[in-house]
C-alpha cells in the first residue's frame, strides 16, 4: 500500500507529487499519533494507579523489584508502554521541531526516527531489567 | 426612540500610502444601532472617501466583515451596544487578508483556497437522471449540514493564528467547505479532494485552537469539520488510497 502511494505520488509532476507525498506523510503520522495516544491515555491511567499504590503502601526498590521480576504481566504492559511512546513522542517532537526552529521535513523525520529507536531501545532496556533482572 | 444622547468615540482605520492610521469620529448613539450603520452615518455624514464593503444588511451575504475592537465580527448584527467598549468603537479591517483601502480588504487570496482545497461539488449526474436520494437523518447528511450555511464572511480566516502564521494554510472556512462535500453522498471527487486538504497547507496544520468556531457568526464549527477531515485523511493515508486513482 505505501509502495502504491509512492508510485502514485511519483507518477505526478514533481510539485503536485511533492504535496501529495506530504499529504501521505501527514496523514500516516496524524494516525499513528493517534493511535499511540489511544494507548498511552490507558496505560498512564494504569501507571498512576501502580505509583500511588506503591508509593502509598510505602514498598521498597527491593519490596518492587519482588514483585515484578518474572512476572510477564508487567513486562507485557510496560513493554507497550515503551512502544507506544516511541510511537507517540518523536511524531509530537518532528512537529515542533518543523514548526518553531524551523526544521526541514526530512531533517525531522531522520531526528525523529532516531529518537523512536533510541526511546524504545533505553525503555525496553529499563523493562527487562525490572522482569529480569 | 430611545436615544440615549450621548456619542460614540469611534476611530476607524483609514489608508494612507502603503500603511495607514486610525482616524476619529463622534457619532451619536442609537438604539438597536450596528456597527454598520456605525460605517455607514460615517460615511454618509463625515467622510464620503471612507471605503467599505456590504450588501445584504441581514446576515446572509457574508461581505461586511470587519475587526471591532480588537474581535473579527460581521458588523450588519452587530449591535455596539454588545461590543463598545464604553463609548469607544475601533473598527479595521479584517486581519489575515491584505487591504485594498481603508476596511476593504482582498477576498481573492481567501478563495482561492477555497477552490485549492476542492471545495467544488463534482457530481456524475445529468439533467436526465433521477434526482438523488439522500436520508437527511444520515450521519454523513448531517455532517455535512453542520456546516453548509457557511456565508464566507472571512470572520474565522481572519481570527485564525495558523493563517498568520502560515499564509498558505487553506484555513477554517475552505476546510471547512471540503467537509460538507466529503460528506456528500452524491459527489465524485473524494480522493482528489482528500489529497487536496491534507498536509502541512491543509488540515494537519491546525492547531485546535478554536478561534474559528468561538468567533463564527454562524455558529458552526469549523473545528470539528476539521478534526473531521484529519480523522478521513489518515484512514485514506493508511489504506494508501489518498490521491490514488479509483480503480
Amino acid at each position: 500500500m505505501k509502495r502504491a502511494a509512492a508510485a502514485t505520488a511519483a507518477g505526478r509532476s514533481d510539485a503536485a507529487g511533492r504535496v501529495l507525498a506530504d499529504a501521505i506523510r501527514q496523514g500516516r503520522r496524524w494516525y499513528w499519533q493517534r493511535m499511540s495516544a489511544m494507548v498511552l491515555a490507558l496505560c498512564v491511567l494504569v501507571h498512576l494507579v501502580t505509583i500511588v499504590y506503591a508509593v502509598r503502601a510505602g514498598l521498597s526498590a527491593e519490596a518492587v523489584l519482588a514483585r515484578t521480576r518474572g512476572s510477564l504481566a508487567f513486562g507485557a504492559f510496560y513493554g507497550v508502554f515503551v512502544l507506544a511512546c516511541a510511537v507517540h513522542v518523536p511524531i509530537g517532537l518532528a512537529r515542533i521541531a518543523e514548526e518553531w526552529l524551523g526544521m526541514a521535513p526530512r531533517v525531522a523525520d531522520a531526528a525523529a526516527s532516531a529518537l523512536a529507536w533510541l526511546l524504545a531501545a533505553l525503555g525496553l532496556v529499563a523493562v527487562y531489567g525490572m522482569v529480569a533482572g | 426612540m430611545d436615544r440615549s444622547g450621548d456619542m460614540l468615540r469611534v476611530a476607524i482605520w483609514r489608508s494612507r500610502g502603503d500603511g495607514g492610521g486610525f482616524a476619529h469620529y463622534d457619532v451619536p448613539r442609537e438604539a438597536s444601532q450596528t456597527v454598520l450603520d456605525v460605517v455607514t452615518y460615517v460615511q454618509r455624514r463625515l467622510e464620503p472617501s471612507l471605503a467599505y464593503r456590504f450588501a445584504c444588511r441581514v446576515g446572509m451575504c457574508g461581505s461586511c466583515a470587519m475587526t471591532v475592537n480588537g474581535v473579527a465580527r460581521w458588523t450588519c448584527r452587530t449591535h455596539v451596544a454588545r461590543v463598545a467598549d464604553g463609548d469607544r468603537l475601533e473598527i479595521a479591517p479584517l486581519a489575515n487578508l491584505p487591504v485594498v483601502k481603508d476596511l476593504v480588504t482582498d477576498m481573492r487570496e481567501f478563495f482561492d483556497k477555497w477552490a485549492r482545497a476542492r471545495g467544488r461539488f463534482g457530481g456524475a449526474r445529468t439533467r436526465r437522471d433521477d434526482f438523488a436520494r439522500v436520508d437527511p437523518a444520515s450521519p454523513a447528511r448531517r455532517a455535512a449540514d453542520a456546516g453548509i450555511e457557511c456565508i464566507g464572511c472571512g470572520v474565522c480566516y481572519a481570527s485564525c493564528d495558523v493563517v498568520r502564521w502560515r499564509p498558505d494554510f487553506l484555513g477554517p472556512a475552505a476546510l471547512n467547505r471540503a467537509w460538507t462535500l466529503v460528506n456528500d453522498s452524491r459527489d465524485t471527487a473524494q480522493r482528489e479532494r482528500l489529497a487536496a486538504v491534507a498536509g502541512d497547507a491543509g488540515c494537519h496544520a491546525c492547531h485546535t485552537q478554536g478561534s474559528c468556531t468561538e468567533r463564527c457568526p454562524k455558529h458552526i464549527a469549523p473545528t470539528a469539520a476539521i478534526a473531521g477531515l484529519k480523522r478521513a485523511t489518515a484512514r485514506a493515508a493508511v489504506r494508501g488510497t489518498l490521491g490514488a486513482e479509483p480503480r
